[in-house]
């Protein structure tokens, strides 16, 4: 008896090869939902047919990189199949001179960034799990790290892309210049979208020359207030640190971490100007510490359970979001690590113990951080949970015309559907 | 042409120096900085509010009537070209700077705000808008945002996108949407990103949530001279392999060194090429990086260099490249500014085939540009009483062509408006302009803001087949909740 299934497969391995369409195994499973099938196309074309024959048999597709953060976002309404982009992991093009390259979705951070050194460039961004992530995924996700405070985020990074839409259409937005204003900007669009708008197949990035060297200083303070202080500090002076983190949990007194990049010589001076900060403001002498600093936020991810949400907040309110914290922490029990970046965004681990302390301690903690504009987006959350705590938490007055977007993009909801903002 | 009906009731709620609608009026709104296209609207508004701008919107999607938001009109693609029988929403008068918060490094406008107010504003706390097009005295922040403006400093500090956080947009619909906001990163789509640059297509902002930047420790500038601008090209190529990120690196060309030096007399050497490099950052990290930059220099042939230390001093040298584009005025009748973009290394290739081109079509080109991210300013001299204008526009877009042949763009920071339209097709597939129109789409319907831009045909907004399925939460309406 010929199944439905059986034609989807012949139809999909006539597509891209036998060999690279399987089965879904457990493995495969996206927050407990089970696809039947997982794809891997190896062009462009092929990642836009896949995407035609699943949109007009009516299937859900899930794209997937490299799987770190696979997690993130709502449970998928509906899945079907799995649209891999493992065959996809091609520097295409490394324009040195010109300070930009071209890769394919499915190349991962880390290789990106070996092939970039050769001549001495980076993609400017410390993202998550590099070994694993992949450009696609991380743009996705709009993953940066602690760079972010000197380079920008992923939006001031990518320069083009090419997307594949539901309906099977190729499309490329931006270019391969540094400098380009020429119709709408679809790669910001893209970035942070989960995938829901279309499928990103490549990217064009600027790139940033590696640092002749850098130095990282940590400080260790007496209270979050005072914390507070030391980076309003250091933001309002003429130091330029390539990354300025916060470091606090239950169980430790708060670090500020600064790294400086550039010349030997003018780090020493920019050194010795962070201590005469410190200084006036009464706080402990900077010492020099481990470029190890700079994965904590990696660290996170090691608690064996509990949340890890995303927190962001105005600069200057780290301290009052530290105080409503160490409050909500107290009432119910909560035990916390945060690593918070300077200019308003940071991560926090938060273990519980029950799941209702933990859903009470997320509501009280969105709520603290919406009070001046701000906002709480859970990153790990058990499934289960999911359904009784929405990660994304209110979008404003937006939300109809995010929903107009989608529509215009994936009218048929066959990308991720239910993962985004609002149920997108 | 607009019902009177629909005259009394804008006139109503804008009051009698509101709304304009005498022919010698609105003469003045009938073209921006392109002043070859020119259309005269049928009336133009002048609403003092964000909430009157919102009702001037909500009457003409009422009246299906097309409306052009125009700032300061310093646009130099046709942006702000008013449609017939439409109406101009002017937003001069919404010139408040309505919140400045240092500590967060947030200051929030109104669109009308001149973008050098915002510097002048926050200078006083040692902070500056780095966005800086060379209109800023007079250009603003809503015409910034509509055109993503770049300006000298963007090499460093990137275009007006990177400093703008979040709006108040009025949508074509005439309903209210908070896009961004002051913190980063806001659940959802990047609407800021994909709001600023779209060249008033998607809606007008009212007010504009802006990033600023501290003034460093140290700014230097050096003035070099050479004898080709291949020389100077290989030391802007030498100055980015050394690893170096100046805040901005220019170069005029010969034609419109003597431009300058007879408009403002800036006291420029008499070279074929003159390269300007700012460095600015920490004093020591300065000092060591200029003496580099220095040697670069005559390593590359420079037979003059300047530096300037202090602002008296570098504002003597900036003050010919900020002048460039108008000083065209001296030396020729009529001029075309264009707005190409190419790989930096491309650059002595294609400056040699501008000469070329120019050559052959018996016309001047004057080269300025932003050297360090391979933006030109190519300038065509015409005289349009000699009856030059057509050979003079198909040189400046042939030499678009070549910009994206070489694998750049077409605009960098003017915009395509309605001058470019048609060169989009020359950039981008059938495909690529198409799926950006699916955004207008979401945003606009109905084509009413600011129509018949950027795009060579419009998409149809028709409602495509298929079927939204709703995530079964919304449908439990659980998560309208939240």
């Amino acid at each position: 008896m010929v199944t439905q299934q059986d034609t989807l497969y012949a139809e999909l391995a006539a597509l891209v090869g036998a060999a690279h369409v399987r089965p879904a195994t457990p493995a495969d499973a996206v927050e407990g939902r089970l696809p039947r099938y997982v794809v891997a196309p190896g062009s462009a074309q092929e990642v836009a047919q896949v995407l035609r024959v699943a949109n007009q048999a009516g299937l859900r597709v899930a794209p997937r990189g490299g799987g770190s953060k696979l997690d993130w976002g709502q449970p998928p309404a509906a899945l079907d199949l799995i649209l891999a982009t493992e065959r996809l992991d091609a520097v295409l093009e490394h324009a040195w001179a010109d300070m930009t390259a071209t890769v394919q979705a499915g190349c991962r951070v880390a290789t990106l960034q070996q092939v970039l050194a050769q001549h001495g460039q980076r993609l400017a961004l410390d993202t998550l799990w590099p070994e694993r992530a992949t450009v696609g995924g991380i743009l996705a996700t709009n993953d940066s790290g602690a760079l972010r405070m000197r380079f920008g985020a992923l939006r001031d990074l990518i320069l083009g892309v090419l997307v594949a839409l539901p309906d099977g259409t190729l499309a490329r937005s931006g270019g391969k210049v540094v400098k380009n204003v020429a119709g709408y900007d679809l790669q910001k669009l893209m970035t942070g979208a989960l995938g829901t708008l279309g499928v990103i197949v490549e990217a064009t990035f600027r790139l940033y020359p590696l640092p002749a060297a850098q130095r990282t200083f940590s400080l260790e303070l007496s209270t979050p207030a005072l914390a507070q202080r030391l980076l309003l500090a250091i933001l309002d002076s003429t130091l330029v640190p390539s990354s300025l983190q916060l470091r606090l949990s239950t169980a430790s007194a708060p670090v500020v971490d600064v790294r400086f990049e550039g010349i030997a010589a003018a780090i020493d001076s920019q050194a010795d100007h962070l201590r005469r900060i410190a200084a006036e403001l009464g706080a402990s002498a900077p010492v020099e510490a481990d470029e190890q600093v700079w994965l904590a936020r990696e660290a996170l991810w090691q608690a064996p359970e509990g949340a890890i949400v995303k927190i962001s907040v105005l600069p200057a309110d780290w301290a009052t979001f530290v105080a409503a914290l160490e409050r909500v922490a107290q009432r119910l029990r909560l035990r916390w690590t945060l690593v918070a970046q300077a200019l308003g965004l940071g991560m926090l681990q938060l273990s519980a113990p029950n799941d209702e302390a933990l859903l009470a301690g997320l509501s009280l903690l969105r709520a603290a951080a919406g009070q001046r504009g701000g906002a709480l987006v859970a990153l790990r959350l058990p499934t289960a949970l999911k359904a009784r705590f929405d990660v994304w938490g209110p979008v404003g007055d937006t939300l109809a015309l995010q929903r107009r977007i989608k529509q215009q993009f994936d009218p048929r909801a066959t990308l991720n559907p239910g993962r985004f903002v609002g149920g997108i | 042409m607009i019902q009177q009906h629909v005259l009394a009731e804008l006139r109503a709620l804008l009051g009698e120096d509101g709304l304009l609608t005498e022919p010698e009026q609105l003469r003045t709104y009938d073209a921006d900085g392109l002043t070859n296209f020119r259309v005269v609207p049928a009336a133009v508004a002048l609403p003092r509010t964000g909430a009157q701008v919102q009702r001037v919107v909500q009457i003409c999607h009422r009246e299906r009537l097309p409306f052009v938001a125009r700032g300061s009109g310093t646009g130099l693609s046709g942006g702000a070209l008013p449609v017939e029988g439409g109406i101009v929403i002017s937003l001069s008068r919404l010139n408040r700077i309505l919140e400045i918060d240092i500590p967060n490094q947030r200051v929030v406008v109104e669109p009308g705000v001149i973008n050098l107010q915002v510097t002048q504003a926050v200078a006083p706390y040692g902070y500056f808008y780095a966005p800086d097009p060379s209109s800023q005295s007079v250009c603003t922040i809503g015409g910034n945002v509509a055109e993503n403006a770049g300006g000298a400093h963007c090499l460093k500090y990137g275009f007006t996108v990177t400093h703008v956080l979040g709006l108040t947009v009025v949508l074509p619909d005439g309903s209210l949407a908070h896009l961004g906001g002051k913190t980063l990163d806001t659940p959802g789509y990047d609407l800021p990103g994909v709001f600023v640059g779209s060249e008033g297509t998607l809606g007008i902002a009212i007010e504009v949530i802006l990033r600023i930047v501290k003034r460093p420790e140290t700014i230097q500038t050096l003035l070099a001279a050479f004898n080709s601008t291949d020389e100077a090209g290989a030391a802007v190529s030498a100055i980015i392999a050394a690893g170096m990120l100046p805040a901005a690196i220019e170069m005029m060309d010969r034609l419109s060194r003597d431009a300058a030096e007879a408009a403002v007399h800036a006291n420029y050497p008499e070279a074929e090429a003159l390269l300007l490099v700012e460095l600015d950052g920490p004093a020591a990290e300065v000092a060591l990086l200029m003496a580099q930059v220095r040697a670069i220099c005559e390593a590359h042939g420079a037979w003059e260099i300047r530096v300037a230390q202090s602002e008296a001093e570098r504002a003597v040298l900036w003050k010919g490249r900020k002048a460039a584009f108008a000083a065209m005025g001296r030396i020729s009748p009529d001029y075309i500014v264009q707005d190409g973009v190419i790989p930096r290394t491309a650059l002595p290739r294609i400056l040699r085939e501008i000469e070329a081109l120019s050559a052959r079509a018996g016309l001047r080109v004057a080269n300025v540009f932003h050297a360090g991210d391979g933006n030109l300013h190519p300038l065509v001299l015409y005289d349009r009483s000699k009856g030059e204008e057509q050979r003079a526009e198909e040189l400046a877009f042939e030499i678009l062509r070549r910009c994206v042949e070489a694998g750049g763009s077409i605009t960098g920071e003017h915009g395509v408006g309605r001058e470019k339209q048609k060169f989009m097709s020359v950039m981008f597939a059938e495909p690529d302009l198409e799926t950006m129109q699916l955004v207008r789409c979401a945003f606009d319907p109905h084509h009413l803001s600011n129509p018949d831009k950027v795009f060579p045909r419009p998409r149809l907004c028709a409602e495509k087949p298929g079927r939204y399925e709703p995530h079964p939460l919304e449908r439990a309406g659980v998560a309208e909740l939240f």
